[in-house]
């Protein structure tokens, strides 16, 4: 975002409004974008929706009435609940004021003030620590979310949500916003982490931490890893151990080798033996071997036992991406002497990065389309609740496919990397702006006591916006 | 690049011209070819609307006072007469009433060209109307575009003295310095209503109630009439006794603006709960005449959270 005082002039209108970085002028139309005059229609999303699938629209002369017909729907048949074909949109008061509605001529309306409150849930493909669960996650130095759970071979971050946007400082709102705005639109953005690293996020994209592209994603834990590489090993060297800060796995002790018939070895592993040959805790969480803080594998080796280990025994050291790994034989003093990786064991280490997915980060925008949008639907709000339970009404946002939480309301997720580009918009309020649909079929829709009139709408934006295409004339997406 | 003013048909007949930052929703009932021909007054009336208001922008800013300069353009000296009679105890703009006035004088220029049986200019919520001898309208109200549905309705007649509605709340694209979701105004002309809806918006306010978050005008909109005055930016929760005194401070506004004959009727809105102004101490909304005549208010019944809301009363 530019700084507070590069506001921009827009020259569309007469009105040559001044506008402040992520603000719009007075017509709503056009705003300023990172210093940038970027012209937001309302349902841009719509015309994506339909050109991303190829499609070209067809000259509608006449207003289409939707049949109910979902089959042979040009794109998901998008109802114009509330104020069109995207809630809530940034633009919506012609929309609604142009709305009939049974039994009134015209509506007056508040124009504009579209918000929503919503976060991103981040899927960040890494072993690499990124700091402790519930750490607090910041942008530009403002807290905008929190780590939460790791899972396999990635650690989730929460950002946004109703607190960083609103209960924050003003600040922290702000940053908040542009951050989860740049996620959903699959923009790069840094995130430092108290007490851990600093990682660029991007969706569909691998994650940079402390500067170092992650490549790919672990194969499984290191005790995993040993399960799927044990025969490949045994007889090619006497010990493994694979390095994980979670589960770092030992193929003499593991019961893979001990199948196999793995002489024991003496190593004596640092950290917390949970069953045989697997370690936890075998050092801390950070940035190196493993997801480990150790840029030396030996660190977490305690020393190897005389009476069992003997001077010429190998071990292989690797990490559970293939990444990093190191092979050693033991002197007469048992002590361990780095040695080129013989050939017959490289290819072991390179099937283990190939098995390897590559590292990405996912974005999943998460946002709650429960009270508010209820309301403005129909009478009995809790009607379309049970009418998405019960698949009558199908949810999407800019089109892509949603997860529906269970339980009160209309939560969803949905992965931002299948929306059409800039699908998410936000206001100063602030708040991000995102897309829902709700497709439904049209007696299904009587049935939740709609105002049907505003199913016509549809039909006659999809017409307009195919004249316009067809005319040429200068972008008119809301006539 | 000067995007010129654009004029789009609705399948349904309706007309919908746009410029900067003007939308008009307009329909004219008559004789088809009067029909048309309003339409086509109301498009060439159109043509300059905008470039009149900016070449006196400044002035139009400007706080308004009984000795402010006249401006010369038709729609500007609408916007000046409708807050002339609201500006000498209190900071208002001609700004306050340029929907409205816009919508006059369009809907002027279409009842000059053609005989209608009624007709209706609406600017993005406030709106122009022309009612010939038996005509009536039907006034839909949305409290919050963020969830549009009707909360409400008022049957406008040839014989009430109500020829504009404007609806003023900060959720709305201007600023508000109040806090209600929406304020309804009936009055005799649509440069009128928007300039009360504005004002009783204002008053609907709980000053320094901390669930109240307010920015500088200015940070928002460097031209922005108000300056560097708080606009209201967000509302938290309030207690229902919050609502009521907010509320209440609206329809003081409200009734001094009646009894000023500034407006006709008003239904003021905050968190699903309303008030109306325009009959002696009524609280019932249901049905409610509106300035002594005929015109009347309806609430949809029962409105979002009205149960609790009655029962609290």
């Amino acid at each position: 975002m530019a700084e507070a005082d590069d506001k921009i002039r827009c020259d569309a209108c007469p009105v040559l409004c001044y506008i402040r970085p992520g603000m719009t002028g007075a017509c709503d139309r056009y705003a300023n974008r990172n210093g940038e005059l970027v012209r937001v229609d309302p349902h841009v999303l719509l015309e994506h929706t339909v050109s991303g699938g190829g499609q070209v629209v067809p000259f509608m002369s006449q207003a289409r009435e939707w049949t109910g017909d979902i089959v042979n729907a040009p794109a998901p048949i998008i109802t114009a609940v509330g104020a069109g074909t995207t809630y809530p949109d940034y633009k919506p008061a012609p929309f609604i004021v142009s709305s009939k509605v049974d039994g009134v001529d015209m509506v007056t309306v508040v124009t504009e003030g579209i918000y929503s409150y919503c976060g991103v849930k981040l899927k960040i493909d890494t072993d690499r620590h990124l700091g402790a669960e519930c750490a607090t996650v910041r942008a530009k130095g403002e807290p905008v979310g929190h780590v939460t759970t790791g899972e396999y071979g990635s650690q989730m971050l929460s950002l946004g949500g109703v607190n960083h946007l609103t209960h924050g400082g003003k600040k922290e709102g702000r940053v908040t916003c542009e951050t989860l705005l740049d996620l959903c639109n699959r923009n790069a953005v840094e995130l430092t982490i108290d007490g851990g690293s600093s990682v660029i996020v991007q969706a569909g994209k691998p994650p940079i931490v402390n500067g170092q592209v992650e490549e790919r994603m672990r194969v499984g834990c290191g005790s995993a890893t040993i399960g799927m590489f044990a025969k490949q090993w045994y007889g090619k060297v006497d010990e493994v151990v694979v390095v994980d800060d979670h589960i770092t796995g030992v193929l003499s002790e593991h019961q893979a080798g001990k199948l196999l018939g793995a002489r024991d070895t003496g190593i004596k592993m640092k950290g917390r033996r949970s069953t045989p040959g697997r370690y936890f805790h075998v050092a801390e969480p950070g940035a190196g071997w493993g997801g480990a803080n150790i840029s030396d594998p030996l660190q977490i080796v305690a020393g190897f036992d005389a009476k069992v280990a003997w001077p010429g025994m190998t071990m292989l050291m690797v990490s559970t991406t293939g990444e990093q790994h190191a092979f050693y034989r033991l002197d007469e003093a048992l002590k361990p002497v780095e040695m080129e990786l013989p050939e017959s064991l490289r290819l072991s280490v390179a099937r283990i990065r190939e098995n390897c997915e590559p590292a990405l980060c996912s974005v999943l925008f998460m946002g709650g389309a429960g009270g508010s949008l209820r309301a403005g639907v129909t009478e009995n709000p809790v009607r379309l609740t049970r009418s998405v339970r019960d698949a009558l009404t199908t949810v999407t946002a800019g089109g892509a496919p949603v997860f529906v939480w269970p339980g009160g309301g209309i939560t969803f997720m949905v992965d931002v990397t299948l929306l059409p580009d800039n699908a998410f918009g936000y206001v100063p309020t602030p708040a991000i702006v995102a897309p829902i649909e709700f497709t439904m079929r049209l007696d299904d829709y009587a049935a939740l006591g709609g105002h049907l009139d505003h199913v016509r709408l549809v039909g006659e934006i999809l017409a307009q916006r195919a004249k316009a295409q067809t005319d040429r004339t200068p972008a008119r997406s809301d006539a | 690049m000067r995007i010129p003013p654009q004029q789009t048909r609705f399948p349904d007949g309706r007309l919908h011209l746009q410029d900067g930052p003007i939308d008009l929703i307009i329909e004219a009932f008559g004789a088809a070819q009067s029909v048309e021909e309003a339409y086509a007054a109301a498009w060439r009336r159109f043509g300059t609307i905008l470039d009149e208001l900016c070449a006196e922008l400044p002035l139009l800013r400007a706080r308004a006072t009984p000795e402010a300069k006249r401006p010369a353009g038709a729609v500007a000296r609408r916007m000046a007469d409708a807050v002339a009679p609201l500006c000498h105890d209190r900071f208002i703009t001609p700004m306050a009433a340029v929907a409205g006035a816009v919508a006059e004088e369009i809907l002027d220029a279409m009842t000059t060209a053609a005989p209608l049986r009624r007709a209706y200019v609406n600017d993005g919520g406030d709106i122009a109307l022309y009612l010939r001898r038996g005509e009536s309208f039907a006034v839909g109200m949305i409290d919050r575009p963020d969830r549009p549905s009707l909360v409400g309705s008022a049957r406008i007649k040839s014989g009430d003295k109500v020829r504009g509605v404007a609806t003023s709340g900060w959720r709305g694209r201007s600023f508000s310095l109040g806090i209600a979701d929406a304020v309804t105004v009936l009055a005799r002309s649509a440069s009128l209503a928007d300039a009360a809806a504005t004002l009783v918006a204002n008053a609907v306010d709980l000053p320094g109630h901390p669930a109240a978050r307010r920015v500088a005008a200015s940070a928002r909109d460097p031209q922005s009439d108000l300056g560097d005055r708080l606009v209201t930016a967000g509302v938290g929760d309030l207690t229902p006794r919050d609502v009521d005194e907010a509320l209440a401070a609206g329809l003081d506004e409200a009734e001094a603006l009646r009894r000023a004959g500034v407006l006709e009727g008003a239904a003021l809105q905050l968190c699903g709960r309303t008030l109306l102004c325009g009959v002696g101490g009524s609280r019932d909304f249901r049905s409610i005449a509106a300035g002594g005549n005929n015109a009347a208010i309806h609430f949809r019944s029962p409105l979002p959270g009205a149960h609790e809301l009655d029962g609290r009363r």
